[in-house]
């Protein structure tokens, strides 16, 4: 028993990534794509019955039912996905798992996120010590991380990733400037996506290099910069695929790990839920990383794109930093990564940022990239990664069934 | 004593807490299959027993990976940066995330061996474990 060839992706609509998103509600904003998902498909409201969407500031509880309310929908199927940035690929495989299973035929999977404009934070140096950081208040947060990792200033995600790289260049070597490749070839993947907010602006290595070091060994220009957006997908039953205005994108295959939740209770760097989840990914498709023509994959930091590629076995253990330098790794490259820029260079958009390596495996697939188009292409891989690599999920989509 | 968040204890972590008060650090140990482990819990992750006792660890251990964080990961945290934010593998098995302190962060190394120091959390009544390195002689 797989999900191969159970459902496939056939709408997506995607709020382009933007600093700020002014008066506009998340359930405003969810709602925008979702019509255009709809509408992309030509599928009808009445034919939807299956919601996938995750937790939401703001909300306290109740979002599948808060949101589906908001869209008009009464679905058979509504469920929340809480992966971290691995959420946007895992609500895909448990679309196609509801359609299989018979509890929905057309799910649609939502992610977003606002952002108001507030008064510039600095760099943390001059600012008022007395504000904690709200999810680590300790009347609201018994998490054993405010217990025992926050008082250390383990917090938010740079810092982990740091220690991901200073590890990985200690078993294995890893050059500065392979770091930088990504977030350059990457860039200009952006450079031919009028929706990356990286759009307009050029690359280099130097400059990468020559960015601010925020948490050694990371510059400020290898981490992803937080963005507003949204994103749709619009996941139909195979038998339903042919009433669809756009070509389908066919999930093969779906695999995911959950290994941690504390950085310090991670497992090694060669054993990683990366792993876990890309083998059983490639083995639902039946299909191996070689013949993958589009690897899309999760880049919070230059650093989890090397680690993803070798863990995923798209190289050998301890050669990605070679593997990026040796290869071109654009849309028009023996390679390509991250076709609409990565997260690194479209933005970060919240769990839409996560998806957005979804949203560009499905139309690069479907054939709708324009200039960046890979020709041709028949496989793609996507893979998302949530927390300090905790959440794994990766997706293998095709062209055919 | 240092600036810095305060930790959220529970009855369960609680004799963590009191043993760092005290200087001392303690970590359970599961009498059914023999294995310390970190973060406190109910129930040992390897084998579900109940049967957890409180056991100080000789505070050895050696730097399983580490970062210098030149920001500070919170305002709190401005005066202590550069800081050294370290996953620290004691002897005894389980990893932990601490500070290595007392040294020039460009001297820290992964592998390096250190042990634990304490230090007191500024206007609260909790200590922290932070480790240093072992002095060569």
């Amino acid at each position: 028993m797989s999900l191969k060839g159970a459902a496939a992706v056939v709408g997506v609509a995607e709020l382009a990534p933007q600093r700020y998103t002014g008066d506009a509600t998340i359930l405003d904003l969810l709602s925008g794509v979702a019509v255009e998902a709809m509408a992309d498909a030509g599928f009808y409201r009445s034919q939807v019955d299956g919601l996938i969407v995750h937790p939401i500031g703001g909300l306290p509880g109740f979002v599948p039912a808060t949101v589906a309310e908001h869209l008009g929908l009464q679905p058979t199927f509504a469920e929340i996905v809480d992966l971290g940035g691995a959420t946007g690929a895992g609500m895909i495989w448990r679309a196609a798992a509801a359609i299989q299973a018979g509890m929905c035929t057309t799910c649609l999977c939502l992610t977003g996120t606002r952002r108001r404009k507030r008064t510039p934070r600095g760099n943390n140096t001059n600012a008022d010590t007395s504000r904690r950081p709200r999810s680590f208040s300790p009347s609201r947060d018994r998490s054993p991380q405010a217990e025992f990792d926050a008082p250390y200033g383990m917090l938010g995600a740079n810092v982990g990733y740091a220690m991901i790289a200073n590890r990985y260049a200690h078993e294995y070597g890893l050059k500065d400037t392979q770091r930088a490749k990504v977030a350059v070839d990457q860039r200009k993947n952006a450079n031919a996506n009028p929706a990356a907010i990286f759009h307009d602006q050029t690359l280099t290595i130097d400059q990468v290099l020559s960015s601010e070091v925020i948490c050694e060994p990371l510059h400020m220009l290898e981490i992803v910069m937080p963005a507003a957006g949204a994103a749709a997908l619009l996941v139909t039953a195979a038998d339903r695929v042919a009433d669809a205005k756009q070509p389908p994108a066919w999930i093969l295959g779906a695999g995911e790990s959950v290994t941690h939740s504390s950085f310090a209770q991670a497992p090694g760097l060669d054993a990683t839920g990366i792993g876990i989840a890309a083998r059983s990914a490639f083995s639902q498709a039946g299909v191996r990383p070689s013949d993958i023509g589009l690897a899309s994959l999760y880049d919070c930091y230059t650093v989890m794109v090397l680690l993803t590629l070798e863990e995923a076995g798209f190289c050998a253990r301890g050669e990605a930093g070679a593997f990026v330098e040796a290869h071109d790794l654009t849309f028009g490259g023996d390679f390509p990564l991250n076709t609409h820029g990565g997260q690194l260079s479209f933005g970060q958009p919240g769990m839409a940022g996560g998806m957005s390596h979804v949203t560009e495996a499905v139309r690069q697939i479907q054939g709708r990239c324009g200039a960046r188009q890979i020709p041709g292409l028949e496989l793609a891989y996507a893979h998302g990664n949530g927390g300090i690599i905790a959440e794994q999920t990766g997706l293998v989509f095709g062209a055919a069934r | 004593m240092s600036a810095r968040l305060i930790p959220p204890s529970s009855e369960l972590t609680q004799p963590y807490w009191r043993a760092a008060r005290a200087d001392e650090l303690a970590v359970q140990f599961c009498q059914h299959c023999d294995q310390h482990s970190f973060p406190p819990r109910a129930h040992c992750p390897q084998c579900g027993s109940a049967e957890l006792e409180w056991r100080t660890v000789s505070g050895r251990g050696s730097v399983y990976t580490f970062t210098i964080a030149y920001r500070p990961p919170h305002p709190v945290f401005s005066e202590h940066c550069p800081m050294v934010i370290a996953v620290i593998e004691l002897e005894e098995g389980p990893r932990m995330i601490s500070n290595i302190v007392g040294c020039d962060p460009a001297t820290v190394e992964i592998g390096m061996a250190v042990q634990v120091a304490f230090e007191e959390i500024e206007d609260s009544k909790v200590t922290l474990p932070v480790f240093t390195p072992v002095k060569t002689s």
